[in-house]
């Protein structure tokens, strides 16, 4: 497998949040506005991809019985790193982010990688694994970010840039807004797809 | 008083799937029947009742007093894994009847974040002993009533004509923002 087509996994055919559907809870809980959602993608990138190269490096000694707790112990290495940079660096990012920054460590994603991936390939296919699942996670970070936050206030990035006439839905920004705003763009996906398929024949 | 409040909060008001977000892989992945859903429930709350003790002993007599208090993470998640292995074993040899009816969905619940997630909320909150494991068995409970009430819907729709491009998880996803907004009606009954 070649680098392009490892990463283009990772960002279409099997996006981690609209194909394969894991590691939900900070896609719903972070996206309340695009910027949050480009922190926690990018923090979530920079631990998988990490994770992903020890991982892979340390596969041939990892006992089988084990591996779980191992492989669980190197990423919450990397998220306590991840949390101490965004401390000292971008404070409000963090206050943003909360709890799902130390909950990290449970994203499915990471493990199903480690499991899955980084396991099985050398260290170069498994950080290119790890950039491209991370992004493919950002990017649906972000679209969900946006579509809420245009929706609930009006703007993007915190500019906001539609008329005062423009109705603002609260709900959007709040949790139920995240589901529902979930559930739509699935479906839009899922009818855009089965649009194609039948273009295809 | 108030740990009672706290734990009516952590039930209802702040419900860790609907509210908090946490949990959610369970909750999509384990709630397509009610039996199911209440086995789920009633391990998760086993499990986080013992984790918030375990995890409050840990974290006050074991990392404070040697300034490994950064380190919380690791030992929390190391302490979970730890627990469910050992909660397995014993109901395999204490109770087979509980095993067969737990066993599948007590693996699961390592990855579950709202176990994790309950630890360091107790430990953020600067929670005594006894108000944390009064508030992971609430978010436990409030993590039960949400996937029971939700797999209970979802056998209801799963009959009726949905359309296509629907089908699985947006309409699931969509189901649980109407929850979710039934229970955003409990905000402000509890001022913490």
């Amino acid at each position: 497998m070649n680098a392009f087509k490892i990463i283009k996994n990772g960002l279409l055919d099997e996006n981690p949040t609209f194909i394969q559907v894991v590691g939900m809870c900070p896609v719903l809980a972070v996206t309340t506005s695009a910027v949050n959602g480009v922190g926690m993608g990018l923090s979530t990138t920079m631990v998988l991809t990490c994770s992903n190269i020890v991982i892979s490096l340390l596969r041939s000694f990892v006992p089988d019985t084990v591996r779980i707790p191992i492989f669980v112990v190197v990423i919450s290495t990397f998220v306590t790193i991840v949390q101490f940079l965004l401390q000292a660096y971008v404070p409000a990012l963090n206050d943003a982010l909360g709890i799902f920054i130390p909950l990290i460590v449970v994203n499915c994603i990471i493990l199903a990688r480690a499991e899955s991936f980084a396991s099985k390939n050398n260290a170069v296919a498994s950080a290119l694994d790890g950039i491209g699942m991370g992004l493919g996670f950002t990017i649906a970070l972000i679209i969900l970010g946006a579509v809420r936050e245009f929706l609930g206030t009006g703007g993007i990035f915190g500019a906001e840039f539609m008329p005062a006439a423009f109705p603002r839905s609260i709900i959007m920004i709040l949790p139920p807004g995240a589901f529902i705003t979930l559930g739509c763009l699935m479906a839009g996906l899922n009818a855009l797809r089965s649009r194609a398929e039948k273009g295809g024949k | 008083m108030q740990t009672l409040l706290i734990f009516i909060s952590a039930v209802l008001v702040n419900n860790f799937v609907l509210n908090r977000f946490l949990g959610i892989c369970p909750f999509l992945g384990v709630s397509k029947k009610v039996e199911t859903a209440i086995g789920m429930g009633m391990a998760v709350t086993f499990v986080m009742a013992l984790a918030s003790a375990v995890t409050y002993v840990v974290n006050n007599f074991i990392l404070i007093p040697l300034n490994l208090d950064y380190l919380y993470n690791i030992a929390f998640i190391l302490i979970i894994a730890a627990l469910v292995q050992f909660v397995e074993m014993f109901i395999k040899k204490s109770s087979p009847a509980l095993y067969q009816a737990l066993g599948i969905y007590l693996p699961l619940i390592t990855t579950n974040c709202a176990v994790l997630g309950v630890t360091v909320l107790n430990r953020s909150n600067g929670y005594n002993f006894i108000v944390s494991v009064v508030h992971g068995v609430g978010a436990a409970l409030g993590f039960t009533l949400a996937i029971v009430l939700f797999a209970s819907i979802r056998e209801r729709y799963e009959r009726n004509h949905i359309p296509k491009a629907f089908q699985g998880f947006p309409i699931a996803l969509v189901t649980a923002g109407l929850m979710s907004i039934a229970f955003l009606g409990f905000t402000g009954m509890i001022k913490l």
